[in-house]
């Protein structure tokens, strides 16, 4: 990959008073890379994502996005407009809880047009064949496309609220421990389907994860956090295989029984 | 027939008139005089002047007189004629610190210096109908032995926690801005304290005791004390821009209440106790002490608590506060709506043939495919 | 109309004239950003909220004393809060009131526009409930402002969609989304999407008040209103099988009047007064 980082983030912080939830993080994601952010519950890993993704205004650091049209946006300098319109074309949210980031009150096929409708498309017929064939690359039966999400199971909620965020095409999804909370089975299904459509799409993700099975499955590069400081990164193998610092090291270990 | 729509002008002259009887009812009983309203009906008045924002016992005895003792029918009278009033000047600030107290009780100190001074107050009363009363013309009732008239100020007790800073201080925003004024200028959302404070004020009591109460039984609980409720006499004041010192203008009656809560303390703010505040004319205590709770779960933003419960969202309490509002969007709902509704007769109609038609299709298993 | 006898010791039309300016410039900002809503200081008035108290300021802001004032509910000057209401101004203003559409200068309704149709030098005020277009879908102010403000109005095509996958169609009848000039997303207040094309282009000034709302917003004249649809999907307006059974206007929004206990049924227009001056050039004699 000799192009330029998509993403770039030089050192963020945030903190909740005096409390730093986060402070000194540094790294770049390249076109069609999967980031995982690892670390124990109050690591700072949600904070982190909060502040890369345009919700949370950090209180240092920059966060660097190239767009479509190549010009570098600082993310938390440009408009709130362009910001806004950054979150719903070129980014994608999965929010751990899939009915935070669906629309329950209107149907499947709604929640996946949503994106398309706010850019401008205007054809019911041209939407719904979208919406269809969002269906089928998440692995939706079609026909339910007129279903209300709340029939759905937790997995296929999910696997809606992924599509609904895919169908405008973003470059970068953010992931919030996005298959925390559903059956091992149903998990292993969506990490495959996951693998399959950043490769697939070559779509650049950050994926924030308790589980290292998740991160060892799906990213290509992993990012330790410890106190809201970056203790280790590099490839996932390695530092899953050969963690350098005592608490990925202590973090592999109590992983592995599991 | 259709011209029985028509003559609306004549129903609405015959039901005023109707009206008027109805508000006088049996007329072998003597009518109501307003110094009656006033003297007897004083809790009335009292609450239809807090929420109508207009001190004028008078006025407001009035109010209660023409609505039929519909107290939010009063306030709404109230508030109609205070629009039309002449704004002459603002008062200063009201210092309750030197109120001349007819009751003051505190439930975090067995003693405060000034004392516990019980006043009228239904608390203690073991609530028996008192058939007495039932009987005019009883007499007047004995004098208490200890005239409440002669209290001297006392200061307050939050002044007094204050001192060792175990109590958030409160102090007027840098700069000390006018207030904007809600009777003149829309709300506006994120809302200052000043600006909530005041639609608490005129807010509906049964409301903000509902939502104060919700708060305590877990709905965004502050972990309240009643720090002191004070009720009496405070002088108000004008100072006229060519005068340049403040002049007396009179005496009000008001009701404050101060809660004290716990806090845990937070990033930039070490442990202590904060406050929420309530104020109202006359004697209102049971508003004043919902407004306080309201008041203080209202803070949650701006003390870093995360907000999860109905008493806690701005836009939720201060919208739906106010009775004349609301009681006038609900009852609007006895306007005629046959248009809107109209429109629906004939969407429902569309809707119902076309499953009727679709329920027809897809009895008939050769055409099943083309149904789906 | 013969003018009700006017009340003492209240301004001109009720408001005082600090007042009245304070709304005047907010009618003017409104005119001057077509379709947005201006928050103004809505007065308390001595008509219910919910009842008007929006157009009601707006009237008495705009009120002179040779304006010709027509008050309707439901497309009727005889319903008694179109009566109350003309008669508040009467009693306020002493002006001349008026159910001739042609004859107004200043109309006020809820819930219809005439059928007649208006021209230059008009002004029709509507009485709003609810100005917010995006409240259904979003609760919060702060939020439905910021969305007019970067005009992130997909949201509202996602309920127009679920309609048509829901029952092949929109089903919205009524408070029919526009949008003003090709800016601001606006809620027409509850008026049938049958009066939806009147608002577009139309030589009146069309002024909105929400008094509990405390919002105005406005449609100048000769302005693009344009009512959301999908393109495969157009927007379409309500029509009935029958005529007016009163008049025969074919052209014309109707009510359905209920006769008797068996559930017969007649259709009327909605606007009394365009039903009885066909009437009556029908049939000269009658008038």
């Amino acid at each position: 990959m000799d192009e330029s980082p998509l993403l770039e983030v030089q050192e963020l912080g945030y903190s909740y008073g005096t409390r730093a939830a986060c402070a000194g993080i540094t790294f770049d994601l390249y076109p069609g890379e999967v980031l995982a952010v690892v670390g124990e519950s109050g690591s700072g890993k949600t904070t982190l994502l909060r502040c890369i993704s345009g919700q949370l205004r950090p209180d240092e650091g920059r966060v660097l996005f190239q767009t479509r049209a190549g010009e570098i946006a600082d993310v938390w300098a440009v408009s709130e407009a362009s910001r806004r319109l950054l979150t719903r074309t070129d980014w994608g949210f999965v929010h751990q809880n899939p009915r935070d980031g669906l629309r329950t009150d209107v149907s499947a096929g709604a929640n996946i047009g949503e994106r398309l409708m706010a850019i401008g498309a205007r054809r019911y017929g041209n939407i719904r064949q979208e919406a269809t064939a969002w269906m089928y690359k998440v692995e939706l039966d079609a026909a339910r496309i007129d279903d209300s999400p709340q029939a759905f199971s937790g997995g296929m909620q999910q696997r809606l609220q992924i599509s609904r965020n895919l169908v405008s095409q973003p470059r970068l999804a953010f992931m919030d421990e996005p298959t925390a909370g559903l059956d091992v089975s149903v998990q292993a299904r969506l990490l495959d389907l996951l693998r399959g459509l950043t490769s697939d799409l070559g779509l650049s993700a950050v994926i924030v994860t308790h589980d290292l099975a998740v991160a060892r499955l799906l990213a290509h590069r992993t990012l330790v956090m410890q106190a809201g400081r970056m203790v280790e990164a590099g490839l996932t193998d390695q530092v899953l295989d050969d963690p350098q610092h005592a608490y990925t090291q202590l973090l592999v270990s109590s992983a592995l029984p599991a | 027939m259709y011209i029985a729509v028509k003559g609306g002008e004549q129903a609405i002259l015959n039901s005023w008139r109707l009206l008027a009887e109805k508000r006088r009812g049996d007329a072998r009983h003597a009518e109501l005089s307003l110094a009656q309203i006033r003297e007897q009906l004083g809790l009335a008045v009292d609450r239809v002047m807090v929420e109508g924002s207009l001190y004028d016992p008078e006025l407001a005895a009035l109010a209660i007189k023409q609505a039929q003792g519909d107290l939010i029918e009063a306030v709404f009278l109230l508030r109609a004629y205070r629009t039309t009033l002449p704004r002459l000047g603002v008062s200063l600030p009201i210092d309750t610190g030197t109120m001349r107290l007819e009751r003051r009780i505190s439930a975090i100190y067995k003693d405060v210096p000034g004392g516990q001074v019980l006043g009228a107050t239904y608390d203690y009363t073991q609530r028996l109908l008192d058939f007495q009363l039932a009987v005019a013309n009883a007499g007047p009732p004995t004098a208490a032995q200890e005239s409440v008239q002669s209290m001297p100020p006392a200061p307050r007790v939050t002044d007094i926690m204050g001192g060792e800073g175990l109590l958030a201080p409160e102090t007027p925003t840098p700069g000390d801005p006018v207030p904007r004024d809600l009777t003149r200028e829309p709300m506006e959302f994120p809302a200052d304290r000043a600006l909530r404070l005041q639609n608490l004020a005129r807010g509906d009591e049964g409301f903000l005791l509902a939502l104060g109460y919700s708060s305590q039984r877990g709905y965004g609980n502050t972990h309240p004390f009643a720090g002191e409720i004070r009720q009496g006499m405070v002088i108000v004041e004008v100072e006229p821009e060519e005068l340049g010192f403040p002049v007396e203008i009179g005496e009000i009656e008001i009701t404050e209440c101060q809660m004290v809560n716990q806090f845990a303390g937070s990033a930039s703010m070490l442990p202590q106790f904060t406050r929420g505040y309530g104020l109202t004319f006359g004697a209102c205590e049971r508003k004043a002490m919902a407004m306080a709770l309201v008041d203080r779960s209202l803070r949650a933003e701006e003390l870093g608590e995360t907000v999860t419960a109905p008493a806690q969202m701005q836009e939720f309490v201060l919208y739906h506060s106010d009775n004349v509002e609301a009681s006038g969007f609900v009852q609007h709902l006895k306007l005629p709506h046959y248009v809107d509704f109209q429109s629906e007769l004939e969407l429902v109609r569309k809707l119902r043939a076309r499953h009727a038609a679709h329920a027809t299709v897809s009895l008939s298993p050769s055409a099943g495919a083309e149904a789906a | 109309m013969a003018a009700t006898e006017t009340v003492e010791g209240y301004n001109f039309a009720y408001l005082d004239e600090h007042t009245k300016r304070m709304i005047r410039r907010a009618i003017l900002k409104a005119i001057a950003i077509p379709g947005y809503q201006v928050p103004f200081g809505s007065r308390e008035m001595p008509l219910p909220y919910g009842w008007g108290t929006g157009g009601i300021q707006v009237t008495a802001a705009v009120i002179g004393p040779d304006d010709v004032l027509k008050v309707i509910d439901q497309g009727s000057d005889d319903t008694t809060n179109a009566v109350n209401i003309r008669r508040f101004f009467a009693r306020t203003t002493g002006v001349k009131t008026t159910e001739r559409t042609l004859e107004a200068t200043i109309i006020q309704t809820r819930h219809r526009i005439p059928e007649t149709p208006l021209r230059d030098g008009q002004i029709l005020v509507y009485q709003v409930p609810i100005p917010e277009m995006l409240r259904w879908l979003e609760p919060r102010e702060a939020e439905t402002r910021k969305m007019h403000a970067l005009s992130e109005y997909g949201a509202m095509h996602v309920k127009l969609y679920e309609d048509i996958a829901r029952h092949g169609y929109i089903a919205a009848t009524y408070d029919y989304p526009v949008i003003v000039n090709e800016r601001y997303l606006m809620r027409p207040s509850p008026i049938p999407k049958f009066d939806n094309p009147k608002m577009h282009m139309n030589p009146a000034l069309q002024l909105f008040g929400a008094g509990r709302e405390k919002r105005i917003y406005a449609v100048p004249p000769y302005t693009a209103v344009r009512s959301l649809d999908f393109e495969d999907h157009p927007f379409e307006t309500q029509h009935w099988d029958h005529a007016c059974e009163l008049c025969g206007a074919a052209d014309s929004f109707l009510d359905e009047v209920i006769m008797d206990d068996r559930g017969t049924r007649m259709f009327v227009c909605s606007d009394s007064e365009y039903c009885l001056s066909r009437r009556e050039k029908q049939q000269p004699a009658v008038a």
